[in-house]
């Protein structure tokens, strides 16, 4: 397969292009390109590439949403493929998200989730107005490596710390990180709740879920 | 004449109400079980707690509720009036943080903050009424919504700009109001109160919002429909778009009210605002968000509804020049659009922090944008040919008597806050940040607190030591000890 199809891949991730992407994947799949050098070396690229030009305020979050949904449409086709023979993709976490107990305003949680997942994460979504002992229970049950936590009001914000503590009680909180975010949350809130990173908006999450992973990484004796 | 800003058209507002009236129909809207059966008696269908409303029956209940009322101060005058083209600014409400005033960083507030910006909102004119302005973190959390109205009625004699955290202490709420205004029937027949309500963008009344709509209705006490859609997250993108999805939860929520108790007074008010695109965060400064508000408002207006609105807030962390140019701007427009309750003054960072240093130099925007809409009156017979013809082309104006009978009608005079060049030139003149601290401390100086009757003052206390100690709460931060009532009895 010519290079030159990797970099279409890498296109139609920036231009946000479902169909486009996953007509690339599914061609790649017929001409025998392997799953994940497809993955590697034309999808991912566009999502970094992506990432850095949202950072530099260049691309928007509308931009970045369709984006994400074009690595879902590419994943969509290449995640089967890579099943049949027998491998994943390298995952780069598993992630729980809620908003807090009382808190019913998921925006900007859902916007976290696609990113995460066009990044390679595993998201498990709980929704909204998700009490502490919920996100401790799921935590548990799919051996989560971070539960994030957002909340838009300043009342519902206090509710990320009894995340926190339902984590502590259930004896998982050595294994599990906790970043939060949500528009009234700042760093020193995180601090003061004991949460292990906070996150401005919804890319910074991107950057802080990875850096968790290395932190837990390293911790691993 | 009164000058006006208007953004929408009589065609324009009538294809909004068009569509608004059919979301409320199609897809419908979401509302809670508490609301349910009163939606079906009037005919509405529900359907997995999605109510389809038709239109003829929200028009017939729009009609019902009141073009107007007035909000009491503790004596009893009308001191705001909702409806027609009056404008009242309050300080932004229920802030969990406030800028320290010796270090401008923030930090949680707590209960002595909220008494100081109480205390310096009574003395500023500029507020016609006060806000349960923020959450005093050193109360339990689960009673932080009462108490902050506690300490607001505690220190203030005007009316108040309030709300619930929850179904459940709206009770709580109203009665303490009650207790300070002398029983449900004197709350009732004259309100110092108003309870905001918010939906939930999009179109969806939330157990807690559809409680606080009915049970507010049956109280007589007035509900302030708080809607926020956030133009291309929570709502369309385009700006008319998103003042359809708030006219839709407004009448959707008024219909609620209505059919809970017709007449009730109820505002067509919100907190709308775009989304930002490259942060996510919702802009209160962005010159759009003040659009959406002042075209939400005209829309309520057309509809004959009193209207509220939240602007007058910044979105930087400090007090700065963007914070000031935001808030000042979105004043002006606020009172030209002639809202009748605009709230957000003295709040910053995206409606993250309060400041009292910031609510005094809103203040000063506030005078100004209410001396624009006073507008320019022709005061004397002539306009100008009289006193030309006193003083002819010597230009002796400041000798006439008119000008000296007229001077202080036709100019506002801004505090020392505003430099206008009263202090020498000499560099010694304090910045702006020092300035308004200089005034807050004169304010907080010159307040006294009215007491109120001693048996109230005496069943306000019993009220908030029952309740707080149901919460753990030691003492009642904020109120000094000298002055419980409950301690002489």
């Amino acid at each position: 397969m010519p290079d030159t199809n990797f970099s279409a891949m890498r296109q139609s991730i920036i231009d946000g292009a479902p169909d486009t992407a996953s007509s690339l994947a599914q061609q790649a799949v017929t001409s025998g390109v392997a799953p994940l050098d497809a993955i590697n070396n034309g999808f991912v690229p566009g999502m970094q590439e992506v990432g850095e030009q949202f950072a530099k305020g260049q691309m928007f979050l509308p931009d970045m949403m369709a984006s994400a949904e074009a690595m879902r449409a590419a994943m969509a086709v290449l995640d089967p493929e890579l099943k049949k023979l027998g491998a994943e993709r390298p995952l780069s976490g598993i992630v729980v998200l809620g908003t807090t107990k009382g808190d019913i305003h998921e925006i900007g949680k859902t916007l976290v989730g696609t990113l995460l997942t066009a990044h390679g994460f595993r998201v498990h979504d709980l929704g909204v107005d998700v009490p502490g002992e919920k996100f401790a229970a799921t935590a548990r049950e799919l051996n989560a490596d971070i539960v994030g936590v957002s909340a838009l009001l300043t009342t519902t914000m206090r509710n990320q710390k009894g995340v926190v503590e339902a984590l502590e009680k259930a004896g998982l909180r050595s294994q599990v990180k906790v970043m939060v975010g949500g528009a009234p949350v700042t760093r020193r809130w995180a601090e003061e709740i004991g949460a292990d990173g906070y996150a401005k908006d919804a890319m910074s999450a991107v950057d802080l879920a990875r850096e968790l992973m290395q932190r837990k990484l390293q911790a691993v004796p | 004449m009164r000058p006006k800003f208007e953004l929408l058209d009589k065609p324009l507002i009538e294809r909004i109400l068009d569509e608004a009236f059919e979301l409320i129909e199609d897809p419908g809207v979401r509302v809670a079980p508490y609301v349910v059966d009163l939606l079906r008696a009037a005919g509405v269908t529900v359907k997995d707690n999605v109510a389809h409303i038709p239109e003829p029956l929200a028009r017939r209940l729009l009609d019902l509720a009141p073009r107007g009322f007035c909000l009491y101060d503790r004596s009893g005058r009308p001191a705001v009036r909702y409806g027609g083209d009056d404008v009242h600014f309050d300080p932004g409400s229920s802030c969990l943080n406030i800028l320290d005033p010796a270090t401008q960083q923030p930090r949680p507030a707590l209960a002595a903050d909220l008494v100081r910006m109480v205390q310096v909102a009574e003395m500023l004119p500029q507020f016609a009424a006060q806000s349960t302005a923020m959450v005093c973190n050193d109360v339990p959390p689960e009673i932080g919504d009462w108490y902050r109205l506690l300490l607001v009625l505690w220190y203030s004699e005007k009316p108040v700009v309030t709300g619930a955290f929850s179904a459940a202490s709206l009770h709580t709420l109203l009665e303490l109001v009650a207790i300070e205004s002398g029983g449900p029937e004197a709350l009732r027949q004259q309100p110092r109160a108003v309870f905001d309500v918010c939906p939930s963008p999009p179109l969806n009344w939330s157990e807690f919002a559809s409680q606080n709509l009915v049970d507010l209705a049956r109280s007589g006490v007035p509900a302030e429909i708080v809607s926020m859609p956030l133009a291309g997250a929570t709502a369309p993108v385009t700006l008319a778009g998103s003042v359809v999805q708030h006219a839709a939860e407004c009448i959707s929520g008024i219909t609620i009210h209505q059919l809970a108790r017709p007449g009730a007074p109820i505002v067509w008010g919100g907190a709308p605002a775009i989304f930002d695109m490259r942060t996510g965060k919702t802009p209160m400064g962005a010159i759009e968000t003040a659009m959406l508000d002042v075209a939400c408002a005209q829309v309520g207006k057309y509809l004959g509804l009193p209207t509220h609105a939240y602007l007058v807030a910044g979105d930087g962390r400090v007090i700065d020049a963007q914070v000031e140019m935001e808030s000042g701007m979105s004043a002006v427009l606020g009172a030209l659009a002639g809202i009748n309750m605009i709230s957000g003054a003295g709040m910053l960072d995206f409606l993250a922090c309060h400041s009292i240093e910031k609510l005094v130099i809103d203040a000063e925007a506030i005078a100004s944008a209410q001396r624009l809409i006073e507008g320019i009156e022709p005061r004397t017979e002539s306009l100008a040919v009289d006193m030309f013809a006193q003083t002819g082309l010597h230009g002796d104006f400041l000798k006439l008597k008119e000008t000296r009978a007229l001077f202080r009608k036709e100019q506002h005079f801004p505090s020392a806050l505003i430099d206008r060049g009263f202090s020498p030139r000499d560099g010694s003149t304090p910045d702006i940040l020092e300035r308004a601290r200089q005034r807050v401390e004169e304010l907080v100086a010159a307040y006294e607190r009215h007491a109120l009757p001693a048996e109230r003052e005496h069943e306000m206390i019993v009220f908030a030591q029952r309740e707080g100690r149901k919460a753990g709460l030691e003492g009642l931060p904020g109120i000094r000890a000298p002055e419980h009532a409950g301690d002489r009895a």
